[in-house]
């Protein structure tokens, strides 16, 4: 049996791990680790877009951050492009950050605002010195026209514009250097819904004409529909299902996805929809239940002991079909 | 335009006033030999403890000198010594207050046990004991008070840092590949330095006491030159108190007067650089006053 031909992926995440250490007490030290990251594995594809979604604080920022090395992870690898991304120190790092870019959820943090627009798209041609003069300035009113903004707009202060104009700013910044892999952490969900899409409309395209490579991570399933290729759902630190975006929105196997997606308003009043109401709150990091972390919470029918202490893998449930719960049968 | 710090400024009338004595001190140092009209240093005993007059504007001291002659000459130690040793304390508290917040791990947990050590002392004991060990003069005095003012610039620096650091402009431009000195330059400095600005015109307030209070106890600026603080140790017996008050009133009342200019200037820029009330003004610019 051979596997068909596959091209190599551009990212390739195993194990990642970021464990947070809270410090207690002055002469009885007690040290409090908060897992925010636990063990997460993923590809992505060259020009694929891998959504993360999950709830807030389940860790999908910090595996996003973690892949950027913008926080140093705790344990585990990641490679792009075939490099090592871990073992890369200095110079070696910096030049490798021209590849993959980030583009942050709070439009108003993310600008400094004692630099003018042009100067904070600038930066990274300045860094990796991609232009200089007269053709980083012609450079940068490129950048700006072609994430949908006035080229004049340049000489301007990041309090001169809307969120979603700041936003378009935060994005010619990371396309700047020419990336290949884009984190987008939550894009739109500091937006209003009129310009969330015209904001993921612009990432779409992009996407189309230079052939990149996204992480999409949001907590809005319906956001990631549209522009996810295959999605990820993460819950308190692991990934517990990962699927074709198709295939996990009309058929999810986890209780925990099922829930997810019985949340997403339908535009469809008359649709006949159960709504999955998850009891409890989402436990703490820093003391995960034992066995599946999803135990307390979850409605599955066939739940019983095992499931408070087996660790359930991520496994192969169905072609390309990813469920880490032990109750789902493979084949499903 | 209500809500620039400029304009701020130049509506607060405390700023008028400060910026008024601090520019006629600064004007009467720097062009002391014009202004004084005698001679700081010349002994005259036969024109011991006269009071103000024509002659003397601000009479005579117990050795006969001038003492408005001496007051415009010691104006050029405390503010040398207020200003330079402020230098050297934001110069030593930037860098290290940086280093400390942005690479936390052991540099911080070194420069913040330094920093704890050096503010375990009573600060003026310190002064004594450092002055005292390495032969008083100008130099000396100025760069002790600035090496022990590094630790409250520094931890204020480190403080303010922390919140940055964690903005996400600043992981943009490390995610862009930008070095530690490039973030920590262009990014973190600019969003650190006003408050550390007014601790440091608050600094110059509290190092021209500072000075006055060594001079005082003879461990300043070594006589015959003349030190407010020397002037006012130099008038402290009974009967010239009684009987010739100008002599420690006119170099009370100069400390005084220039170390609450300082102070009014410090307190004025706070309320102008607030970080809120600028954070207020950057974002709603449409809706303040014109």
């Amino acid at each position: 049996m051979s596997a068909p031909a596959r091209p190599a992926p551009l990212l390739q995440v195993r194990d990642l791990r970021k464990h947070f250490t809270r410090t207690r007490g002055v002469v009885r030290r007690e040290h409090e680790v908060v897992r925010a990251v636990d063990g997460v594995s993923f590809d992505v594809m060259p020009g694929e877009t891998l959504g993360l979604v999950g709830e807030s604080g389940c860790g999908k920022t910090t595996t996003g951050r973690a892949i950027l090395r913008l926080v140093e992870p705790t344990s585990g690898s990641v490679h792009f492009d075939g490099r090592d991304l871990l073992a890369l120190r200095g110079g070696d790092l910096r030049r490798m950050r021209r590849r993959m870019q980030i583009v942050f959820q709070d439009p108003f943090s993310s600008l400094n605002p004692r630099m003018t627009v042009g100067a904070i798209v600038r930066e990274g041609l300045t860094i990796h010195r991609l232009a200089e003069g007269e053709a980083a300035d012609r450079r940068v009113r490129q950048l700006l026209e072609e994430v949908g903004l006035r080229p004049e707009y340049a000489g301007r202060y990041p309090h001169e514009f809307s969120g979603g104009q700041r936003q378009r700013v935060g994005i010619a910044r990371a396309l700047s250097v020419e990336p290949s892999f884009i984190v987008c952490d939550e894009p739109v969900s500091a937006l209003d819904v009129s310009v969330q899409a015209q904001v993921v409309n612009l990432l779409a395209d992009l996407r189309r004409e230079r052939q990149l490579a996204y992480l999409f991570i949001a907590h809005d399933l319906a956001v990631v529909e549209h522009i996810a290729d295959r999605v990820a759902v993460m819950y308190l630190g692991h990934i517990v299902e990962l699927a074709r975006a198709r295939d996990l929105y009309r058929e999810p196997l986890m209780p925990y996805t099922r829930a997810l997606l019985s949340a997403v308003p339908v535009p469809d009043p008359g649709a006949a929809r159960e709504r999955i109401i998850l009891h409890g709150d989402v436990p703490s990091p820093a003391h995960p239940p034992s066995g599946c972390v999803f135990h307390p919470r979850c409605q599955h029918p066939a739940k019983d002991a095992a499931c408070t202490q087996v660790v359930p893998p991520l496994e192969e449930k169905a072609p390309g079909h990813f469920a880490a719960c032990i109750k789902v049968p493979a084949g499903a | 335009m209500s809500g620039r710090p400029g304009g701020a400024l130049r509506r607060d009338a405390r700023a008028w006033f400060a910026a008024g004595v601090i520019v006629l001190v600064t004007a009467a140092a720097v062009a002391a030999p014009l202004v004084a009209r005698h001679d700081p240093l010349a002994i005259d005993l036969n024109a011991q403890l006269l009071p103000p007059s024509g002659a003397h504007w601000l009479g005579t001291d117990v050795q006969g000198r001038d003492v408005w002659a001496r007051l415009v000459y010691g104006a050029r130690i405390s503010l040398s010594v207020g200003v330079l040793s402020q230098m050297i304390a934001l110069a030593l508290g930037l860098a290290l207050g940086l280093a400390a917040g942005y690479y936390g791990r052991w540099t911080d947990e070194l420069v913040m046990r330094l920093a704890d050590v050096t503010l375990a002392f009573p600060t003026l004991l310190l002064l004594i004991a450092l002055v005292a060990a390495l032969q008083p003069s100008l130099v000396v005095v100025f760069l002790t008070i600035g090496f022990v003012g590094w630790a409250a610039m520094a931890r204020l620096v480190r403080g303010q840092v922390l919140v940055v650091r964690e903005l996400e402009f600043v992981q943009a431009s490390r995610g862009l590949g930008a070095r530690d000195t490039r973030v920590m330059v262009r990014h973190i400095l600019p969003s650190v330095i006003a408050p550390v600005v007014i601790a440091a015109t608050l600094g110059i307030a509290a190092a021209i006491m500072a000075e006055s209070s060594l001079s005082f106890l003879g461990l300043g600026v070594q006589p015959p030159t003349p030190s407010w603080g020397a002037m006012i140790a130099d008038a402290r017996d009974l009967a010239q108190l009684r009987h010739a008050p100008w002599t420690s009133v006119a170099p009370g009342a100069a400390i005084g007067l220039t170390v609450l200019a300082f102070n009014l200037l410090g307190d004025a820029l706070r309320d102008a650089l607030d970080p809120r009330g600028l954070a207020r003004a950057r974002s709603a610019p449409e809706i303040t006053q014109t």
